[in-house]
């Protein structure tokens, strides 16, 4: 009984230490690839600000007023103004067409008892 | 230490005589021994059990209190600091109420030399000022072949003139990684933004540190680490302030004035919307600060608030409304234009003769300097010096600039005749955000505000100054300013959206004191639209103006800020999204004579 014991301790501490050991390299792998990612990251910040001053320097307002102006004849991009605010209820409603009736009676009067909510008969 | 003996020689005698055994004594003394020495033993035992039991104890605590921490603490990745071979972007970013970008870093490249390891240095320095025209041949060579063993070349580089560098081959020459401050919109809100430098410089790096403007007065929470990559947000709006810019531009071009600024201000949280002076500079290249001449003909001279003028008539309404608010005048009230006030040796006269007497209203209209005296004695100097001071007009700006602290507002010493010279602005020097403050005030219904260059919540009011009453009297006095046949300012009427304001010409005092030019002014005008729901105010100070298109020059307000502001208005109110509106028709102010107060 008691070797069985010994036997089973013995088993448990070996498979302990060879558990750690291998979350030891598990941990030693993942910092490896944290600190490749967090290259990566800072790479990819660095970039993305290049990129967001770029479009900054390229969105300027003295340079989109130019281009603007050079463009005038294709784009016809003027200064927004005053009288170029309109209201909703200014736009008119597009006209719908109207359709062709060309239902039998019958069931012309369904749809007139339907949009009435009346029953069918 | 006694032993007792195991045979006692008296109990052995004793025991013998008495006939008993005398080894049982013996057996006795020897269990007692025995006894004693397990006492021992096992008192020595517990020691230890215990001593064991404690260090097992605190062995587990530690372990337990660790374990603890570890589930209760943020989870952080290791080494995160340690990927540190480049610098990264370290101060925050600038960015307007919308978020563009006003200013932010940029990894460039700066160029020293190790003078040692160079092979040819002449020949270097011949094709590095063949890059670098700005350069000197000689100083280079000198500094090149001299003893030094380290020399910064060049701060800054662009990429193309690090690949032109690097084709020269020259071993001696070397790159370090640089942040660089970027302006991405050139000189647009330059005054605000300020500008940088580099602090402590190094190979590897360089500190960048701010120099002017917001720049430095946020330069600590710029720099903060923890905070680099939130961006400083602003008040200012990108377009309207390139659409501010571009206007007054013109305008002072048009007007030949030689300096310009535009204030606008939103009136219910004093959030600056744009601010703008010209001459302007770059930021990306900020220019020295002069050595020699006046102050303000450097462009880095910032109007708006470094600028402490006399601002003439527009002040002619903080004492119409102080004297409606005291309940002293009503609109209507008929105010003695008998001219001129004679005080000692100086004589306060009008522009124009006036007549004998004017309404209240009127006075405001036509811009009468002998009405507001009249106003201002009713009110007093101690009334008038407190009300100047809840506006905000004796005290250095509380903007967001490091240049605001150390402008303070100039007077006279405050007396009877300043009195009555104050009140229409003359005898006290104050900046035209100080002015554009004290108008939000007026516009928002008598609240004060503070000048704010960060992004406010709504609704942050100060402390009630001036009854709503008083303010929205005021506020139509203003507006008749503009729409009345008689206004000063008829050419700032800008149709739907009811401008109001009031125009100031100032004589500029002479720059050896002891009096003013007869053909220098400061021409300003202070408006506020739209006049009956009042959102913005919008101050317009041009320097020397002078609208030469008639047969004589004239330099008067009405003709050189008003027009400019007029624009500017037309400009940017379609582009802060304000609707043209038709002003509602309500009474007119100058027939309202029921209205007693």
């Amino acid at each position: 009984m008691r070797t069985i014991f010994y036997a089973l301790t013995v088993a448990i501490v070996i498979s302990m230490a060879f558990w750690a050991y291998h979350e030891n390299y598990k941990t030693q792998e993942a910092q490896a690839r944290t600190e490749q990612l967090q290259q990566d990251i800072a790479g990819a910040r660095e970039r993305l600000r290049m990129l967001r001053a770029e479009w900054a320097y390229l969105n300027r307002p003295d340079r989109l007023r130019d281009l603007a102006e050079i463009n005038y004849k294709f784009l016809e991009l003027m200064e927004i103004r005053p009288h170029q605010f309109g209201r909703v209820g200014d736009v008119s409603m597009p006209v719908e067409e109207l359709e062709i009736i060309d239902l039998p009676l019958e069931e012309l009067e369904i749809i007139e008892l339907r949009s009435e909510g009346g029953q069918f008969p | 230490m006694i032993r007792t003996p195991l045979r006692p020689l008296a109990r052995i005698l004793k025991a013998r005589e008495e006939g008993e055994n005398p080894d049982a004594i013996e057996r006795e003394n020897i269990r007692a021994r025995h006894d004693e020495l397990q006492t021992r033993a096992r008192r020595r035992a517990q020691g230890r059990l215990f001593v064991l039991g404690l260090f097992f104890m605190f062995a587990f605590a530690t372990i337990g209190v660790r374990m603890g921490t570890l589930a209760h603490s943020e989870p952080a990745e290791p080494r995160t600091a340690a990927s540190g071979a480049h610098i990264l972007a370290q101060r925050a970013d600038i960015v307007d109420r919308k978020g563009r970008i006003l200013a932010t870093n940029f990894e460039t490249f700066s160029l020293y030399a190790h003078p040692q390891e160079m092979i040819e240095p002449e020949m270097a320095a011949d094709a590095l000022v063949k890059i670098f025209p700005d350069l000197n041949r000689e100083r280079l060579v000198k500094n090149f072949t001299g003893k030094r063993t380290f020399v910064w070349v060049k701060r800054k580089l662009s990429p193309e003139q690090m690949q032109a560098v690097h084709d020269i081959g020259e071993p001696g020459l070397r790159f370090g990684p640089r942040e660089m401050r970027l302006y991405p919109n050139g000189a647009l809100a330059a005054h605000i933004l300020g500008g940088t430098s580099f602090g402590k410089e190094d190979v590897h790096s360089a500190e960048v540190i701010g120099v002017a403007g917001v720049e430095k007065r946020f330069d600590e929470r710029l720099r903060d680490p923890a905070l680099s990559h939130e961006p400083l947000t602003l008040s200012i709006d990108l377009s309207v302030q390139a659409a501010v810019e571009r206007v007054l531009d013109g305008g002072m071009t048009i007007m030949n004035a030689k300096g310009a600024t535009a204030i606008l201000m939103d009136a219910e949280t004093g959030e600056l919307i744009a601010l703008a002076s010209l001459p302007d500079f770059d930021p990306n290249d900020r220019p020295a600060p002069p050595t020699e001449g006046a102050p303000d003909d450097s462009p880095i001279f910032n109007r708006a608030v470094q600028g402490l003028y006399e601002l003439g008539s527009v002040f002619k309404i903080f004492t119409v409304a102080q004297a409606m608010d005291l309940g002293l005048v009503n609109p209507s009230t008929i105010i003695d234009t008998r001219g001129p006030i004679k005080w000692g040796k100086y004589k306060i006269r009008d522009y124009r003769n006036y007549g004998s007497e004017l309404s209240t209203t009127k006075v405001l209209v036509k811009s009468s300097n002998i009405g507001t005296a009249r106003i201002a004695q009713m009110i007093g100097v101690n009334r008038q010096k407190e009300f100047y001071g809840q506006l905000g007009l004796l005290d250095p700006s509380p903007v967001e600039l490091i240049e605001a602290p150390k402008v303070k507002p100039l007077t006279q010493r405050w007396s009877e005749l300043t009195l009555m010279t104050m009140s229409y602005g003359h005898g006290v020097s104050t900046s035209p955000l100080n002015l554009a403050t004290a108008y939000a005030t007026i516009a928002n219904g008598g609240y004060t505000v503070k000048p704010t260059l960060l992004r406010q919540p709504r609704n942050q009011r100060g402390p009630q100054v001036l009854s709503e009453q008083a303010a929205a009297h005021a506020m139509k006095m203003l507006r008749l300013v503009v729409s009345d046949e008689d206004g000063t300012a008829s050419l700032a009427e800008v149709p739907g959206y009811a401008v109001g304001g009031k125009t100031g010409t100032a004589d500029k005092p002479l720059t050896r004191g002891g009096g003013y030019y007869e053909d220098k002014v400061i021409a300003t005008f202070a408006s506020v639209f739209p006049a009956h729901d009042p959102k913005y105010v919008l101050v317009v100070t041009l320097d020397e103006p002078s609208e030469n298109s008639g047969s004589e020059p004239r330099r008067t307000a009405g003709w050189t800020a008003v027009p400019v502001a007029a624009e500017i208005i037309r400009r940017v109110a379609p582009l802060m999204g304000l609707r043209p509106e038709i002003e509602p028709v309500t009474v007119t102010g100058i027939t309202e004579v029921s209205q007693q107060n």
